[in-house]
């Protein structure tokens, strides 16, 4: 009886509890996850500086130009003038390696795009973003350093601004209108600091035409945003500015765009602030190999205002019957045709599309002839098996763009002018004189014959992050239809399968159960039958 | 009819560890494979990784356990009565004919029962285990050394898990006929079996 006993206690523990207890264990073992990272940094909104500029004498003179306020700088601030005039805010170029095609020099001064074709030849209005005071044509003195705008980026009263239509320089006498007066020299002068997000913003979140127009992931929406928007740049958050993460040293900005630039040089990694393996957890921190932090951690982008997605510009140029441009607009408020631009599609809150990237860049260049429609005016280098190639977010902006039959060349077009009868297509609508115009201003040769053709620009996705709770969780992407469908070049848990091997496992599967079924049929009717 | 003492303790305990392991490996890998939903994506991989060690620690313990006891003899294929207990499964079974093969404390398997299990010892296991930790280790192909991806590995992984549901389902159904339904689930539990009894002396 005891023996009876002891062999049932025993039953229960070799054959239910013990292994219960590794069951658990396993369990235990599984729901162990790893506390992220906290990350401190010292902000640059902390920094004091170490002198009060009002105090300067020579700051307190009644200015009469920009250029003087720039002598004034550069008499205590020496040698900071060579330094920004080697820089692509400076030149709007850079050389640069292509992999492939060798060392080029490109930048906003020489790329297309299937924005507003190129800025070359429009500078009345595209120079306004240049760092230089009147870059209005080819006259323009890169040599002269008091062509330097030193308060654009580092006013700090929100008082001073470009004029609209100058080639950057700010209203003078002659000028000045209700919406540009001549900025208050000695006060702005005398109130300098370190560039805010608003110094960087007044250019870089309306290129192309307007808030968000280009990137998708930077526009005004960021200077007072929540951290639904960006956990980065938000009021509820750290706040942090452009130069937080864009650290500068000697006036050279950590940070490329990606459209303009293509070495993987001086580029600027979530891991400088958050460490290769932010998560402390190994699943996650794995992915860091192969998966830019960018693509979980930026579900969308556009969070707040619109950005474009499509444009074409074969349909510009229709008037009303006065002979004037018109617009129209989408159902947000966006305009979905201007006479001057053509059609457009816009949207908010986008998913990005995603690519292989290694950092590198190749870009149309000028000299280049189309091989490919669509055309791309820049691709991205990369693939699964490149060991330094992640899955990136991206901005794909599609549009129609004019192009040269003949040639085989994308056209510049002159858009630009301030007044009627200057042959730009925004005041004469003429397709064929600013073609011309604007191909002759950037020395390319134009064969009189032109028609739209289709391209392609990809613009990587990097700001707004999104608070870690709306991070892509894993069946976005691990899963038949994903996010990642499109990306077909390595087999992804989740999402791929060996057809034959499944088909194989399941048919295999079925007749066992079949087999199981019709065995139990025949001994029940054996059972019956020897009854 | 006589108890006999067929199933150690140990056995008992690796078999039912086991058991829970492979469904929960079965489980959080099919949903890892998108055939349903379970615990959620996230939990299953971590489930499944976890689950993966627990069954490299116990087939180590197992192995050991086999070696030092000699009972890995147990699984060799042996060459008599294959055919007959084919028969068995096919008419004998449901002719009330007794087992071709005497069940023992030293025979535990039938010779069907040793092709099988030796095939999952020898092959299926070490198939599994040594393609789950490739998956969990060389998921890219550059660290350490280059494989042509994961794709290989992985639907290794997979063919592997299909023959293990299937082994599972018919090993499901089959402890369902032994001398009574649920004589050998009895046996693997208390370690004692109710054996047939002894109509003639065996003869091999
Ligand atoms: C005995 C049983 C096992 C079964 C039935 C099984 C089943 C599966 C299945 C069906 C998949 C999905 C495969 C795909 O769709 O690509 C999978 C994935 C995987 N298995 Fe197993 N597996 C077993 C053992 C193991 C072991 C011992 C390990 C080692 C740790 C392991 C590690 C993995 C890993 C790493 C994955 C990829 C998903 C992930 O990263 O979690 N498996 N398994």
């Amino acid at each position: 009886m005891k023996n009876q006993f002891s062999k049932s206690v025993m039953a229960l523990l070799v054959s239910l509890l013990l292994p219960l207890a590794v069951l658990l264990l396993t369990l235990k073992v599984a729901a162990h996850k790893g506390t992220p990272d906290v990350v401190d940094v010292k902000l640059k909104a902390e920094h004091i500086s170490s002198v009060d500029h009002s105090q300067f004498e020579i700051l307190q003179q009644d200015f009469e130009t920009p250029h003087d306020v720039t002598a004034a700088c550069l008499s205590c601030h020496t040698g900071r003038d060579e330094e920004i005039m080697s820089t692509a805010h400076w030149k709007w170029e850079r050389e640069e390696e292509i992999p492939g095609r060798g060392v080029v020099s490109v930048g906003k001064k020489n790329l297309l795009n299937n924005f507003c074709t190129g800025a070359n030849g429009n500078n009345g209005s595209c120079m306004r973003c240049h760092i230089g005071l009147g870059w209005k044509d080819k006259s323009f003195d890169f040599a002269d350093n008091r062509n330097i705008d030193c308060l654009v980026c580092h006013d700090q009263t929100d008082t001073y601004f470009k004029q609209k239509g100058q080639g950057g320089m700010p209203a003078t006498a002659e000028t000045a209108n209700s919406a540009y007066q001549v900025p208050d020299y000695p006060y702005v002068a005398q109130n300098v600091g370190l560039p805010k997000k608003n110094n960087c913003g007044i250019c870089h979140f309306y290129g192309g035409g307007g808030n968000n127009v280009k990137h998708g992931d930077l526009e005004e929406a960021l200077l007072s945003c929540t951290k639904e928007v960006d956990v980065h740049m938000a009021m509820d958050g750290p706040d942090m500015a452009c130069i937080d993460c864009h650290t500068t040293e000697r006036h050279n900005i950590m940070g490329k765009l990606y459209s303009v630039s293509s070495a993987n040089t001086n580029r600027i990694h979530c891991d400088q602030c958050h460490t290769t393996t932010p998560h402390n957890d190994k699943v996650l921190d794995n992915h860091f190999e192969k998966v830019a932090c960018q693509t979980c951690h930026i579900p969308i982008y556009a969070k707040a205002n619109a950005t474009k997605l499509y444009w074409d510009w074969s349909s510009a140029g229709l008037t009303d019957e006065h002979g004037n441009g018109y617009s129209e607009d989408d159902a947000d408020g966006n305009h979905n045709y201007l006479s001057i631009k053509g059609n457009f599609v816009w949207d908010d809150h986008v998913k990005p599309e995603y690519y292989w990237f290694n950092g590198t860049v190749d870009h149309y260049l000028s000299t280049d002839t189309i091989s490919e429609v669509p055309v791309k005016i820049n691709s991205l280098f990369g693939e699964y098996r490149d060991s330094t190639a992640k899955i990136w977010p991206v901005k794909v902006h599609r549009g129609k763009q004019i192009y040269d039959t003949e040639n085989n060349t994308l056209i510049s077009l002159k858009l630009w002018a301030a007044e009627k009868g200057e042959g730009a297509f925004w005041k004469d609508f003429d397709w064929d004189t600013a073609a011309r115009l604007g191909m002759e201003y950037n020395d390319r040769p134009y064969s009189g014959n032109y028609d739209f053709i289709a391209s392609e620009v990809y613009w990587p996705i990097n700001h707004m992050v999104s608070p870690k709770e709306e991070t892509l969780s894993c069946t976005e992407c691990h899963s038949r239809d994903g996010r990642l469908a499109q990306l077909n070049d390595f087999y992804l848990p989740g999402r791929d399968y060996n057809k034959t091997v499944d088909y194989a496992g399941f048919g295999l599967i079925f007749m066992t159960l079949i087999g199981i079924v019709a065995h139990f049929f025949g001994r029940i009717v054996a059972y019956f039958k020897n009854r | 009819m006589e108890k006999v003492k067929i199933y150690s303790r140990f056995e008992r305990f690796w078999h039912w560890t086991q058991m829970m392991l492979i469904l929960l490996l079965i489980i959080t890998g099919f949903e890892i494979h998108g055939t349903f939903e379970a615990f959620g994506f996230e939990t299953s991989v971590r489930l499944h990784s976890a689950a993966g060690w627990a069954f490299l620690i116990l087939t180590i313990f197992a192995i050991f356990w086999m070696l030092v006891t000699g009972q890995s003899r147990q699984f060799v294929p042996v060459r008599n009565n294959i055919k007959s207990q084919i028969m068995y499964y096919i008419s004998g079974i449901f002719k009330k004919e007794p087992h071709p093969v005497k069940k023992t404390a030293d025979s535990k398997l039938n010779p069907l029962q040793r092709i099988i299990y030796f095939g999952l010892i020898i092959l299926v296991f070490p198939v599994q285990l040594i393609t789950g930790f490739s998956y969990l280790f060389f998921h890219y192909p550059d660290k350490p050394f280059a494989f042509e991806g994961l794709e290989a590995i992985a639907v290794l992984h997979t063919l592997g898990a299909f023959l293990l549901v299937a082994f599972v389902l018919a090993h499901f159904y089959l402890i369902t006929t032994g001398h009574t339904i649920t004589s050998n689930l009895q046996a693997m539990i208390t370690g004692y079996e109710e054996l047939e009894e002894e109509t003639e002396t065996a003869t091999n």
